[in-house]
């Protein structure tokens, strides 16, 4: 993961297990800190579902629940916006692999939606292999001049 | 809090009433045995009434297609009712609105089967 920069201030740090209840506690703190910037409620759903989907993802797929393997999780806020990157230690992931969930002949497919979702209540949204191994997920959220 | 399921009928309908929350885990496992075990049943008119749902994730959307393709293999009909915005929103991006039959009103949704 980069260091933040560009007037950022890192406000989390922190390594979870690969375990399903590390879902509920990046949501949670994560929603926090965006809860103290002065995201609206909605926002705050939509950021919670996002990170919700990255940690799982980080987790299922990356980790594969590997008790050996911690997935990290750093926030950080900048002027009006909310960094969020989550790196998991598996073997990485290539995103075209990903059959499109939008595609007619995926419709019903029971998986495969989650980094629709993240693209989609986020702001930006970038996912790269990380170093030495696994995946990187950063996403931005912006403060609208409404909040 | 996750999913809890309570299920009533409607003339031949099956009414399952949905609260909390459909996610990765218990709430979405809760939801798939419900379905099966139903059609296992013989149930084929299903109305899934989602007005108490206030959270669903990619894993619960991805039960409700289960549950859509379960009935609909045999032969049978699953219908959504009261969904909240959020909900909306999901089918919407996910372009399950497109495969669902959704329905505001619970008497027009129990009709139209």
């Amino acid at each position: 993961m980069r260091e933040p920069g560009n007037g950022e201030v890192q406000a989390l740090d922190t390594l979870l297990d690969s375990t399903l209840e590390s879902v509920d506690t990046a949501e949670e703190a994560v929603l926090k800190i965006a809860g103290e910037m002065g995201f609206a409620e909605e926002e705050l759903h939509r950021i919670g579902i996002a990170v919700r989907e990255t940690v799982v993802n980080a987790v299922v797929h990356g980790n594969r629940y590997n008790i050996r393997k911690k997935v990290h999780l750093r926030v950080s806020q900048g002027d009006r916006r909310l960094v969020i990157e989550v790196q998991d230690e598996g073997d990485g992931f290539e995103m075209a692999r990903v059959p499109d969930p939008l595609a007619d002949e995926n419709l019903l497919r029971h998986s495969g939606r989650g980094i629709l979702l993240m693209h989609a209540f986020m702001d930006e949204f970038q996912m790269r292999p990380a170093l030495p191994k696994g995946a990187e997920v950063r996403m931005v959220k912006y403060l609208s001049k409404a909040n | 809090m996750s999913v809890k399921l309570n299920t009533r009928q409607v003339g031949d309908v099956t009414v399952i009433d949905a609260a909390g929350r459909i996610t990765l885990g218990e709430g979405a496992s809760t939801f798939r045995d419900a379905i099966r075990d139903l059609v296992a049943k013989g149930h084929k008119k299903i109305l899934l009434n989602l007005s108490d749902v206030s959270y669903i994730d990619s894993s619960g959307i991805g039960e409700l297609v289960s549950g859509f393709t379960t009935v609909t293999n045999q032969h049978g009909q699953l219908k959504l009712v009261g969904l909240a915005k959020r909900v909306k929103d999901l089918l919407q991006i996910t372009k399950l609105y497109t495969v669902f039959e959704v329905f505001e009103d619970e008497a027009a949704a129990v009709r139209s089967f």
